[in-house]
């Protein structure tokens, strides 16, 4: 017989909620993995609330009491970060930008998330005509180059330039595009897994009426997974968000901050040497979606048992 | 309906070996229902907005102008036919015109052969750094080494591949000179290589076979940078996808019952947990494929590497919807039939599936 | 450094002196040994017995070290005069399969899909040797046959997939006598096989002894598999040794208190027992409460597979207030049959009417008004209950359903007698699943099925995930209430035991068929069917000295031509 230890489950409690459990529940090295990304994604999100009143300038501002800024002038003391080619302040542009990645990111998650764990879980529980079109769409969508299938969709939204909220509204439905097949497929998966269930099948047998087993024993126990493909999105979402910038179908330089529009411009630059203007914006990036993926791994982790393991050291004689 | 364990031990256990050819069929059917998808899904998204002539020349023209032209290029026909005669010529091999009158098909052959060559390359270093890292990690999981390796893989899926290209950039090209800025080649070195008879279009293959250390010099030169930014991204995910499914295959029952024999445990890793774990590997990587299109879009893009990426968005800037139609229906049949074969390769690795 | 002897004179194969092993978790350290000391003789058969949680497996394990990296050992443990413990890295790698040898409890999940079996074999002989590719290849044939493989030669290169659970687990065998070892340590080798195939394997087990002169520790659950090959027997309980006793000493007078309760609580095979478990006989004048006829089940083959014919043909009736059981091995059909009469699976041919609806392409409207008459338990007590919900709430849901009328505190104190009557505290209805044990999850699932009184109870396994002195606690309880509540019921069991406590007749199935049924006292005395009597005489039985004797009659029927 194997000796499985049953893993304790907490009873319900503000101890209980994902991340709070996974902090409580992890050790060593993976706990340090997930502090840091909840600290590097909690200090970005602070960047972003207090950002009138830590940015100097405005994200567009191109002259100050002074008369014009200077163009790609290297940091001093007065644009700490230096200046664009058009003239904007770098430091200025990359703390603004932080509240575009993370409104777009915030609008595609949950759009995808309500459409594609809603879609799963009907498709995979109840099956039949509907569920196979939606999973051949699904597979279709996923399959295609999700970057190409942004770019179209946003052109489609916007004509390729908007507004602020036009064009962080275009880029958070491009992305959503690509996501709602991502978070469908993982919940109709364990839909399907916990519909097989015995106490699912028990409901089955007295009659339970489906949609009550649904709501009470299916959405309960298919949540699981969700807060890691929440990361896990969130962090393409950046690089995605990033990438139509770089492109060119993100959002107007005057209508907000954009890291990956920034990051075109700076490419250009760097043939005469100029490095602020893309090294400041494109660290953002990355720490933004090192935060998120950190906590996305860590959270896998935790949750496996198989993953989350002690180790006693020295293990030899005692 | 789901199955029971009863239904599991079914007798007649020992499969006809044609089975794997069946397969094989079956799976290259599919390839036509989701082809038939993706196109159709680009032709919806692509004309929701509206034609292509008003996307582009809208407000250029007359009012009188424009329906002229809209009549001449068959976009005044209801929306089903012109869906149907799109239809038509994609299976005749068709894919459209670009506003300067090249053939979408003729753009593909010039400029695939440049983003190829630059996915091989990629494909070849993410292979190389991405498979031995994520054995390594799996098996010294949760230790100071697979921390480190991690947080690296993790690095290298966060930057962005035109960030880290404009990085590769700054300290190889301009700081220390070492190498070009962007191109494929320098141009006298494109004409020398165009003149070779039977020129495959693979720079490094031609170069190669001219054996001037002088071309091939300049050649390798211009491909390292971006090979490496769009081959540290894919590592980064390889090294992930190779450590959580070795990390599984390790934990079975049948790595335990090797050990017991006392089979080394090197050789546990690189055989007995790897060739289980490259089956889900395989797929992925195939799906990758579609990933690594995305990525080359932005590194030719940053290189200035004149491959069908670079082309595809300066359609896209140029606002030529019937030429990013084309490539783009011609690029979702090649991602179909990737996820073909890479379903082939691994029934191949899966004798589950074989026989 | 002295070296211990046993009174035999030859040095034994394996010595534990009080070793102890702990595991680090969340919450502290668990020890699963304590203080163990054991010794195994040359051409010895030591059967290690316990329940789960017992630290047999444990124990198996850390004669190899092949335990977990949060596992910490203590004592003394001699293989072969090595002193295991002391050594690590390569030294532990040669110990490793050249002086002693594993057989694990899944033979499907302990060899690898990707490999062939011939090529696993010679790896583990490589490991240790330096050999030729023919020369492994022949060798890995040799042994192939000497574990009774047919056509070796062939399936030398035959994917594991390829093979029968029993051939499998002939293949682990082989490998565990590729290098000599003088100890095969057998991790319930036969629990995860069908009774007829477990008997053909501990066949071969024997054989290590017999004909090759193998010591083997047996780590197992089932007496009636020590009965068979043991010859010397250590039990365990809550990871110390309780009792350790020759064979025939233990099953006829167990010192220990333990054990006399284990042996109690086995099933045995009473063949004319004819002890009715109810007082009032089945209502045979009664219209049937379920009748299949001609019954088949079908379920289509995925992506050009064939379809599987998991029932064909059968029919069978049960009246108001009989127990019928279906016994059969994997893939018999038995499961299945039941979750088409529970209304899971839908019949594909024939005709099965439940409480006088027919559910051949009935609709889950017209089964509806039916499903307050029907009770299911599950075979698997963790999965049985939404982990999310209490046990009280969880036995309350059909009541919820169906008796919208309860007040909430009628509810209650519905659920309350209902835990009563499986006798459970009602206390409990505020935990958990997971707080509750295996045993206990198994009770609270009867009494949700019965919550409603129904008049048709549908049992899939009850028992057999259970340790037998649970097992043998749950079978009073369903006898119990039988005897109250008297329902019809069908028993899906492997177990012929098990059905010969509980049924009134007994339904025996193979490849979907029904190959016999009749009264349960006759069909376990005189089976008519060769195939009943071969699975009644597979059955191996908790006394040494009978089960010497059923087991030359198994011989003997298997060895018949046809």
């Amino acid at each position: 017989m194997a000796t499985v230890v049953q893993e304790p489950r907490q009873r319900r409690g503000w101890t209980d909620l994902p991340v709070v459990w996974h902090v409580r529940h992890s050790a060593g090295l993976q706990r340090g993995m997930l502090i840091a990304g909840l600290v590097l994604v909690l200090g970005i999100v602070l960047v972003a609330v207090l950002a009138p009143f830590l940015a100097p300038y405005s994200h567009a501002q191109m002259s100050g009491a002074a008369g014009p800024f200077p163009r790609h002038a290297p940091p001093s003391g007065e644009h700490i970060w230096g200046t664009t080619v058009g003239g904007y302040d770098v430091f200025s542009r990359t703390l603004w930008g932080t509240r575009t990645a993370l409104l777009t990111v915030l609008m595609a998650v949950s759009a995808s998330l309500v459409l594609g764990v809603g879609l799963g879980l009907v498709s995979g529980f109840f099956g039949g005509p509907l569920d196979r079109v939606l999973v051949m769409l699904a597979d279709a969508v996923y399959a295609f180059p999700a970057l190409l299938l942004a770019i179209v969709v946003s052109i489609v939204i916007s004509g390729g330039q908007s507004s602020y909220f036009g064009g962080v509204l275009s880029a958070a439905i491009a992305i959503s595009v690509i996501f709602i097949p991502q978070f469908f497929r993982v919940v109709r998966a364990e839909t399907l897994q916990v519909k097989a269930e015995p106490f699912v099948e028990a409901a089955r047998v007295f009659g339970m009426p489906r949609t009550r087993i649904l709501r009470r024993h299916v959405l309960r126990n298919t949540t699981r997974s969700i807060p890691l493909i929440i990361t896990l999105n969130a962090a393409e979402s950046i690089l995605t968000l990033a990438a139509l910038g770089f492109l060119g179908f993100g959002i107007d330089p005057t209508a907000a901050a954009e890291w990956g529009y920034d990051l075109n411009r700076a490419v250009a630059d760097t043939s005469s040497g100029i490095w602020w203007t893309g090294v400041f914006p494109g660290s953002a990036i990355v720490l933004l979606v090192l935060g998120v993926t950190l906590v996305g791994e860590s959270l896998t982790d935790i949750s496996d048992p198989r993953l989350r393991r002690r180790r006693h050291r020295g293990r030899k004689k005692a | 309906m789901t199955v029971t364990p009863d239904q599991v031990e079914s007798p007649g256990r020992l499969r006809g070996v044609g089975s794997l050819g069946r397969y094989v069929l079956l799976r290259f059917l599919l390839i036509f229902p989701t082809v038939l998808i993706l196109v159709s899904m680009v032709f919806v998204v692509m004309r929701v907005a509206g034609d292509p002539i008003t996307a582009s020349m809208g407000g250029r023209l007359t009012a009188e102008q424009l329906e002229q032209r809209l009549t001449e290029a068959g976009y005044n026909r209801p929306i089903l036919v012109q869906y149907l005669d799109y239809l038509g010529d994609l299976a005749r091999g068709d894919f459209g015109r670009t506003t300067d009158n090249q053939a979408i098909t003729e753009v593909l052959i010039t400029y695939g052969t440049a983003t190829l060559e630059l996915a091989v390359y990629a494909g070849l270093l993410a292979m190389l750094i991405g498979i031995p890292l994520g054995r390594f990690a799996a098996y010294h999981r949760d230790r100071a080494s697979d921390a480190v390796f991690r947080v690296l893989a993790i690095l290298a899926y966060a930057t962005p591949v035109f960030f880290a290209g404009l990085l590769l950039k700054l300290v190889f090209s301009v700081w220390l000179g070492w190498l070009p800025l962007g191109g494929r080649a320098s141009t006298q070195t494109q004409i020398s290589l165009g003149t070779i008879p039977g020129a495959s279009g693979l720079l490094t293959v031609d170069a190669l076979r001219t054996g001037r250390a002088d071309l091939i010099g300049d050649v390798f030169s211009h491909l390292v940078l971006p090979a490496v930014a769009l081959g540290l991204l894919t590592a980064g995910v390889f090294v992930r996808l190779v450590r959580t499914n070795m990390i599984s295959t390790l934990s079975m029952p049948y790595v335990d019952a090797a050990r017991s024999r006392g089979v080394r445990e090197s050789r546990l890793v690189r055989t007995h947990a790897y060739r289980p774990a490259l089956i889900p590997i395989v797929t992925v990587m195939g799906m990758q494929l579609a990933l690594m299109l995305g990525g080359a879009i932005l590194t030719e893009t940053t290189f200035e590497w004149r491959g069908l990426g670079f082309e595809l968005a300066r359609y896209l800037a140029a606002r030529d919807y019937v030429a990013v139609q084309g490539i783009v229906a011609l690029l979702a049949v090649i991602v179909a039939l990737t996820n073909f074969l890479v379903d082939v390769v691994a029934a191949f690795i899966d004798p589950r599936v074989r026989y | 450094m002295t070296q211990e002897r046993t009174s035999e004179g030859a040095g034994p194969v394996l010595s534990l002196e009080q070793v102890t092993v702990g595991f680090d978790t969340d919450s502290g350290v668990v020890e699963a040994v304590r203080g163990l000391d054991l010794q195994v003789g040359r051409g010895e058969i030591v059967a290690l017995v316990g329940e789960s949680g017992s630290g047999k497996t444990v124990t198996a394990h850390t004669i190899l070290q092949m335990v977990p990296e949060n596992a910490r050992i203590t004592g003394r443990i001699t293989l072969a005069g090595a002193d295991v413990l002391s050594l690590s890295g390569e030294d532990l790698r040669l110990l490793r399969g050249s002086a002693a040898a594993m057989v694990f409890q899944e033979p499907s999940t302990a060899l690898n899909p990707v490999f062939p079996i011939g090529w696993q074999i010679a790896d583990g002989i490589r490991a240790h040797q330096r050999i030729g590719r023919r020369a492994a290849r022949a060798r890995a044939v040799d042994l192939l046959r000497k574990v009774g493989l047919p056509d070796p030669e062939q399936r030398v290169d035959f994917y594991p997939h390829q093979l029968s659970g029993g051939q499998k687990q002939r293949v682990v065998i082989a490998m565990a006598l590729a290098l000599d070892a003088q100890l095969i340590i057998a991790d319930e080798p036969t629990t995860a096989l069908d009774v007829t195939v477990q008997a053909e394997v501990l066949e071969v087990l024997r054989r290590l002894r017999d004909d090759f002169g193998r010591s083997v520790l047996l780590i197992t659950h089932n007496m009636g598999v020590v009965a068979d090959l043991a010859d010397r027997v250590a039990v365990m309980r809550h990871g110390e040794l309780v009792e350790v006793a020759d064979v025939a000493d233990l099953f006829a007078q167990p010192r220990h208190d333990y054990t006399r309760e284990l042996l109690a609580s086995v099933p045995r095979l009473r063949a004319a027992a004819g002890e009715p478990i109810r007082s009032t006989p089945p209502n045979a004048e009664a219209p049937p409460v379920v009748v299949a006829e001609g019954l088949a089940i079908t379920f289509p083959g995925r992506l050009g597979r064939p379809a599987v014919h998991a029932v064909r043909h059968v029919s069978f009736s049960v009246a108001p207030g009989e127990v019928l059981g279906l016994v059969g091995e994997s893939g018999s059909g038995k499961t299945t049959i039941s979750r088409a009469v529970a209304g899971l699976v839908g019949p594909t041919g024939g005709s099965l009417t439940v409480l006088g609806q027919e559910f051949r392409g009935a609709r889950e409207r017209d089964i509806r008004p039916l499903r307050q008459q029907i009770g299911f338990v599950f075979q698997d007590p963790a999965t049985s209950f939404n982990p999310k919900l209490s046990i009280g709430d969880c036995v309350a849901e059909p009541l919820r359903v169906h008796r919208r009328d309860l007040t909430e505190a009628q509810l209650r104190a519905r659920v309350a007698s209902v835990l009563d009557m499986v006798q459970l505290s009602p206390a409990l209805s505020g935990r958990f699943p997971h707080e509750l044990s295996g045993g206990q999850r198994q009770r609270a699932s009867l009494a949700r099925a019965l919550a409603l009184d129904p008049a048709l109870l549908i049992a899939d396994e009850p028992t057999s995930a259970l340790d037998v002195s649970v097992q043998a606690r749950v079978l009073e309880v369903f006898a119990e209430l039988h005897r109250e509540l008297s329902f019809a019921a069908i028993f899906v069991t492997h177990d012929l035991a098990v059905v010969g406590m509980v049924a009134d007749r007994v339904g025996v199935l193979r490849d979907g068929r029904l190959v016999e049924l009749g009264p349960t006292a006759s069909v376990l005395a005189s089976p008519q069917e060769e195939y009943t009597q071969q699975l009644l005489a597979a059955a191996p039985v908790p006394d040494p000295a009978e089960q010497a004797t059923r087991r030359t009659r198994w011989q003997a029927l298997v060895s018949q031509p046809g």
